[in-house]
């Protein structure tokens, strides 16, 4: 599904430059749970973005879906991030004079779909996150899990390829974030490539196989050994 | 096409505005003011030219007056000072020589004491043709103009203007088939009219008796006292003014050099120049009005560009979920259309409607000092659309600025 390969990227510092990514070699399969782990400066971010098809990067091969990404101008990126790819991020990035409905609908309406019908599938997926009694509420009205609960609805109604999460439980409680955690690996049991990016050690324990990122290298990718459910 | 019809594109405009309510009302003030003073100076200045064809209105405005004087040069033998006087036969040379005469009217013009049994006062007496009542139109309230069985006949007939009737007469008398007397002798009234706003007949009003009969009872001879020349439209009236001035002189063995012989008067210079001044004045008002909307125009530009800035953030958001870079921009010009014509419909409302007060204080009456202010539906249909336009051109702005950050920048920022 996403498959890097001695990706670089670096960033103009005033006359010099800083190298984020260093040569990254990634390959991740149709429904997998992936988790990027690193602190803060690893790269992880730049990774995202550039998987997100929000940055581009220098050197190397990025294939999506079988796609070679090179080249892309705003319009091509814009179609491909609507087709493609679902964000989740860390402060939920809901749009505020919008209701839970209206917000999960709006990259339905980017992808041209008729006002009806985005309605129906918007309200599928804000049921789906067990939001259906709220779709009318504004984002102010809504607690910080269930605004992430509307953020991971909007990723999820265009039926993308994979979910980007940045942070998804970065602005949340422990309970709330577990929930969240939940979600997403419902979202993933049924089918769904899920490309999580966290610092927190539990949240990545979550996942099916972690990546861990330090100083624009990958130090580790192992698979994650499932504790038995009792 | 279907972006406009969607309830989507419409809910943000309104939540855009909605966020900046001072700001966008002041900024549509700007907007409306612009194309409110537009039609407002549009309106008055037609009332006022609507006024000088009111007031010109009943004259043949491609006309002269032309009358003898002395000369001021002697010539062929003739010493200088030499009193001029227009004769019958100056009339028939004029017609058959000048080019482009619609008519020439010759008139006599004398002052006389008139009574009606014991009313009396002293009127200007014009001995006049038919032609009169058709380049000098006659608002006629009673009766008839003279005709041309009262020229052949000599008859002791006369038109008078209201004014006198008021003088000479009871209210509601009525006056046709009455006698009058002037200098003693009776005349029949056969006609009464309604003098328009430009009164010719000087302030004592004016009596209207057959050219052939003023001759006779003032011993006048073959003379005319003055004549009143049209020109037929596609011709200028300066010229024939010229030719026929050089026609008399060569009549009257006048040096061609003497300026003084002949005296005119050419009644459509003047009324050009006023035309002019007209003229004048509705392109200052276009400059201003449309100055003004420029200016408005650009404020509203300016608030879209705050906006778009205030909006960053969510830009970016739409663009991570598949906001392609036009339909951004597209309705960022949207709203900048929408907010001119708003402001724009409002101009134009308060404009009809101040000029509707200005009608209904200042436009009615005799003495009215403008007439139907009105602007024509095309000017506003072109002003409003000149408005459009620039609305799209300046939105154009903000709407390149709002992708011009990428969308992981505006992602970034709080």
């Amino acid at each position: 599904m996403i498959k890097l390969h001695n990706l670089h990227k670096s960033y103009p510092i005033g006359k010099d430059s800083l190298h984020v990514l260093k040569g990254l070699d990634l390959h991740i399969r149709e429904g997998e749970f992936v988790s990027i782990m690193g602190s803060s400066g690893s790269g992880k971010s730049t990774l995202l973005n550039i998987v997100g098809l929000l940055d581009t990067h220098d050197s190397g091969d990025y294939f999506l879906n079988g796609q070679r990404i090179e080249n892309l101008n705003e319009k091509k990126a814009a179609i491909l991030r609507n087709k493609f790819l679902g964000f989740v991020f860390q402060s939920f990035n809901l749009i505020n004079y919008k209701n839970a409905l209206e917000n999960v609908a709006l990259p339905l309406y980017y992808k041209g779909i008729g006002r009806k019908e985005r309605q129906v599938t918007a309200l599928q997926y804000l049921e789906k996150v067990g939001l259906k009694e709220r779709a009318y509420h504004l984002p102010s009205e809504l607690s910080g899990g269930e605004k992430q609960r509307v953020a991971i609805a909007r990723a999820l109604v265009t039926n993308p390829k994979v979910v980007l999460a940045d942070e998804p439980t970065g602005a949340l409680d422990s309970t709330t974030s577990h929930s969240v955690m939940e979600l997403l690996k419902e979202i993933n049991r049924e089918g769904m490539t899920v490309f999580v990016i966290t610092h927190e050690e539990d949240i990545a324990e979550e996942t099916d196989r972690i990546v861990r990122l330090r100083d624009g290298v990958i130090i580790s990718d192992k698979r994650v050994i499932k504790k038995a459910i009792v | 096409m279907k972006f406009l019809f969607d309830i989507d594109t419409w809910q943000e405009i309104y939540s855009s505005i909605r966020k900046n309510k001072i700001r966008t009302a002041i900024t549509i003030i700007g907007v409306m003011w612009g194309i409110f003073l537009l039609v407002v100076l549009l309106g008055a200045a037609k009332g006022v030219e609507n006024n000088f064809n009111k007031l010109f209105g009943s004259f043949a405005t491609n006309s002269v007056f032309i009358w003898a004087q002395s000369t001021s040069k002697p010539f062929k033998g003739f010493q200088e000072g030499r009193k001029l006087t227009l004769k019958m036969s100056d009339l028939k040379s004029i017609r058959s020589e000048i080019k482009g005469l619609d008519f020439v009217v010759p008139r006599h013009q004398t002052q006389a004491v008139a009574t009606n049994n014991f009313k009396s006062g002293t009127f200007g007496i014009y001995g006049d043709y038919p032609e009169l009542n058709v380049v000098q139109k006659k608002d006629l309230v009673y009766g008839r103009f003279i005709n041309e069985n009262d020229i052949l006949e000599n008859k002791k007939v006369c038109v008078i203007e209201e004014e006198i009737y008021k003088q000479l007469f009871d209210k509601d008398e009525y006056p046709i088939g009455q006698y009058i007397k002037i200098n003693n002798i009776n005349y029949k009234l056969v006609g009464m009219y309604k003098e328009g706003s430009l009164r010719t007949g000087g302030p004592q009003g004016s009596i209207h008796i057959p050219f052939t009969t003023f001759q006779q009872v003032y011993n006048r001879g073959n003379t005319i006292g003055w004549l009143m020349i049209t020109g037929k439209p596609e011709f200028d009236i300066s010229q024939i003014e010229a030719d026929v001035k050089l026609l008399l002189k060569n009549l009257h063995k006048v040096n061609p050099e003497d300026n003084r012989a002949f005296g005119s008067f050419n009644l459509g210079e003047r009324i050009a120049q006023v035309t002019g001044f007209l003229t004048g004045m509705q392109f200052l008002t276009w400059f201003v009005g449309i100055a003004t909307l420029i200016a408005g125009v650009f404020a509203i530009g300016n608030i879209l560009l705050i906006t778009v800035k205030e909006r960053t953030k969510e830009i970016g958001i739409r663009r991570a979920l598949g906001a392609k870079p036009w339909e951004i921009k597209r309705q960022i010009i949207l709203e900048s259309v929408f907010l001119t014509s708003v402001a724009g419909a409002l101009g134009i409302i308060g404009g009809g409607l101040v000029l509707m007060l200005i009608d209904a204080t200042m436009g009615k009456g005799h003495d009215a000092s403008l007439t139907n202010p009105t602007v024509d539906i095309p000017v506003i249909l072109i002003a409003f659309a000149t408005l459009v336009f620039l609305g799209t051109l300046i939105g154009l702005i903000p709407a390149q600025r709002a992708v011009s950050i990428k969308p992981i920048e505006a992602l970034r920022e709080e």
